[in-house]
């Protein structure tokens, strides 16, 4: 019995292999048609582009979630375990849209941001804050 | 509330005695527990990096497009996208299922079993430590780039160039090279120097305008090599404790501990989790 169960075990782990190893090389496939090397002409669909990242991070996330069920065992830690381990892992979705939309602001508000900056230094905030860089002038002095 | 929990387990419960000990929290040894901890704050410190990259990128109006950037194969081949690559992603996979049947043969106390299939994974992490040896120097010594500097531009107009791969101007009757919007480029060196090519601007507003290829978005050079180097240097860290742990194993010193080669498990959650932080990083670097 002891033996019967090893050799499913063992069997598992290769049908792990090969589940991984076609699903990286569907991603490379699905990158590659994203970009227009297995049909030119569709990266300039945006809505292809868009679809095929899409498929690209739900596979990596489900390689990802394989990895940790199977490989390191997390299917047989207690609730107790699991949670504490990935519960906190859910910060990180802040984190990204939080970001990712400041980055797209520095994109898409360039000029405006370097601006701002450039009056930051200039008029707003420095006399107040005692910044050793603000021209005092007559006016200020009376 | 731990008077519950206590009567779960089938302990019999003594108010103020369920923390004397006696069980194991999470049904876990500490090594193991603390161990996925560790691993917890190091995907933070990961997360943390490839945040910073996903916002750099996003800031950027072009980024380098990496199926022009990582195209090259040993052996002098070009134009083979992101195979490279592909091979490094099986060589990890691979060797994350070898350090699986590693831990198998542990649970078994097969002594044997766990140190040939820790040497197969030792070998696969060096396979791809070279891998990553080659990527860097084909990326440093052949295409310039470094940590300050990024050769890779894309385009973002069409247009014909004024003068050839040498900068220097075209002979004669020779067919000058065109380009679209959205195309990629590397600036090369030539006798130590990088070489902007000129081009006339062919379409948009700009259109009859002459123009030098610019530097791409300058942080891609930063981020590639800090990046990939801190995997890099975890899959090092890796083959160490590897090695470590398996002439351990193979000097009998977890035969007598008893407890089903524990600490083959532990490297083990440590070396999956090189291969989790790698389906990222080949995500954002490569595929994306």
């Amino acid at each position: 019995m002891a033996h019967e169960d090893h050799s499913k075990a063992i069997r598992q782990v290769y049908v792990g292999l090969g589940i991984l190893a076609v699903i990286t090389l569907i991603e490379v496939g699905v990158s590659l048609f994203g970009k227009g090397h297995i049909m030119d002409g569709m990266q300039n669909i945006r809505w292809v582009v868009y679809v095929a990242a899409l498929l690209i991070i739900v596979l990596s996330l489900y390689k990802a979630k394989f990895i940790i069920y199977e490989f390191m065992h997390m299917r047989y830690e207690v609730p107790g375990l699991v949670r504490s381990v990935l519960l906190p892992v859910l910060l990180l979705v802040w984190a990204i849209i939080a970001f990712f939309l400041e980055g797209d602001y520095w994109k898409t508000k360039r000029d405006k941001v370097e601006e701002r900056n450039e009056l930051g230094v200039k008029d707003m905030g420095s006399k107040e804050m005692g910044a050793i860089d603000y021209k005092w002038t007559k006016e200020d002095l009376q | 509330m731990a008077t519950d929990t206590a009567i779960q387990h089938g302990v019999e419960a003594i108010p103020g005695e369920e923390w004397k000990g006696g069980k194991r929290p999470f049904k876990a040894s500490y090594g193991k527990l603390m161990m996925w901890y560790f691993l917890l704050s190091d995907a933070f410190t990961f997360s943390g990096f490839l945040i910073a990259y996903g916002a750099l990128r996003i800031s950027s109006p072009t980024w380098p497009v990496p199926d022009f950037v990582f195209q090259t194969f040993p052996g002098g081949f070009s134009g083979l996208p992101l195979i490279f690559v592909t091979v490094m992603s099986f060589l990890l996979i691979v060797s994350s299922v070898t350090m699986v049947r590693a831990v198998q043969e542990g649970a078994r106390e097969n002594r044997k079993g766990v140190v040939f299939w820790m040497i197969l994974t030792i070998i696969g992490g060096i396979g791809f430590l070279s891998c990553q040896a080659w990527e860097w120097t084909n990326l440093i010594g052949h295409e310039h780039m470094s940590v300050t500097t990024n050769p890779f531009g894309t385009h973002t107009e069409s247009g014909i160039y004024l003068m050839d791969d040498h900068g220097d101007p075209y002979a004669p009757g020779a067919e000058k090279e065109t380009f679209e919007a959205g195309e990629s480029y590397l600036i090369h060196k030539h006798n130590g120097e990088f070489v902007q090519r000129e081009y006339q601007v062919t379409s948009g507003e700009d259109s009859g305008v002459v123009k030098k290829q610019e530097f791409g978005p300058k942080a891609f050079g930063a981020l590639f090599f800090f990046i990939t180097g801190f995997h890099g240097f975890h899959v090092f860290s890796g083959v160490v404790f590897l090695i470590i742990i398996m002439l351990n194993a193979a000097s009998g010193v977890y035969v007598e501990r008893k407890n089903g080669y524990e600490m083959v498990e532990k490297i083990g959650l440590y070396w999956h989790f090189v291969d989790l932080v790698w389906v990222f990083v080949f995500l954002v670097f490569y595929l994306l």
